[in-house]
């Protein structure tokens, strides 16, 4: 079975990696923060969506990793574990900017008459989903959309869609409560899909 | 239900939360309604493309800038 690492080997491999980074081994964290670095830069840079901001709670995420490693017991991947310290350290940033001009996300809401009809009616998209999604454009598309929502509404969607933390952890993280992460979530797939809605209408099939 | 209402419960409905009584309402009202189907389908597409976007190992991304690893391994140092 030359050049084909089994999923056994791989833990093995990972198991002594740790165990050297638990045991203050200089050369492995440098190691791991130029492996692991650049994927979880890409973690807080999607919640923060500045690159100074970014490469700050980088830089927290993996001071923190240096001085809890010891806390990794190998339940779950490496990798799965930094991503979870990197998107940690991009909302603890997040909430202490506490920003308080974030850009109303009501104008990106369906919108009704008064009996309750909206005011414009919905179309379908030009494409079946399956189609969009085999397109490598769409991906670039749908993370600039991301981008453009109010940070507040972007964090909700990373946690609960992208990183599928279940409603009770996502309340904690962001201080708010389960209610409160379930409308706003609501509000910012609402809020993406009109930011999609033009492009996947106009677009000729 | 109205669509205002529909659109409102939506994600209840596609999580299957709603009771028995409301999502029976909500069926009816997707019979009769091409623009709240729509909302519905597209709304779900949505969904589907975040998830899409973001899957690891679709994006390739750019080694760490030379400075940036070196400050994170001063700041290991200074944190002792």
């Amino acid at each position: 079975m030359d050049g084909v690492i089994t999923a056994n080997e791989r833990s093995r491999d990972e198991l002594a990696f740790v165990a050297r980074l638990q045991s203050g081994d200089g050369a492995a964290f440098e190691t791991l923060v130029r492996e692991h670095g650049p994927r979880m830069l890409a973690v807080v840079r999607r919640f923060l969506g500045n690159d100074e901001d970014a490469q700050d709670a980088l830089q927290d995420a993996l001071v923190s990793v240096y001085r809890g490693i010891h806390r990794f017991e190998g339940h779950s991947q490496l990798a799965t574990w930094l991503h979870r310290v990197a998107s940690n350290a991009a909302l603890m940033r997040l909430r202490s900017r506490r920003r308080t001009d974030e850009t109303p996300i009501d104008d990106l809401l369906p919108t009704f008459i008064d009996d309750g009809h909206q005011t414009r009616a919905t179309v379908a998209w030009s494409r079946p989903v399956e189609q969009l999604l085999e397109r490598q454009e769409t991906a670039e598309l749908v993370r600039r959309a991301i981008d453009q929502l109010p940070e507040s509404y972007r964090a909700i969607l990373l946690l609960r869609d992208i990183e599928e933390r279940d409603t009770e952890e996502t309340a904690q993280l962001l201080g708010i409560n389960a209610g409160a992460v379930k409308t706003r979530l609501h509000r910012a797939r609402q809020a993406l899909r009109t930011l999609l809605d033009s492009k996947m209408r106009d677009e000729t099939p | 239900m109205t669509c205002r209402e529909a659109i409102e419960f939506l994600m209840e409905y596609l999580d299957g939360e709603l009771p028995a009584e409301v999502r029976a309402e909500f069926d009816r009202h997707l019979a009769v309604c091409t623009s709240c189907v729509a909302y519905l389908e597209t709304y779900r597409a949505t969904v589907q493309l975040e998830k899409a976007a973001f899957c690891e190992g679709e994006t390739a991304v750019p080694p760490l800038p030379e400075e940036l690893v070196q400050a994170i391994l001063a700041a290991r140092t200074c944190e002792k």
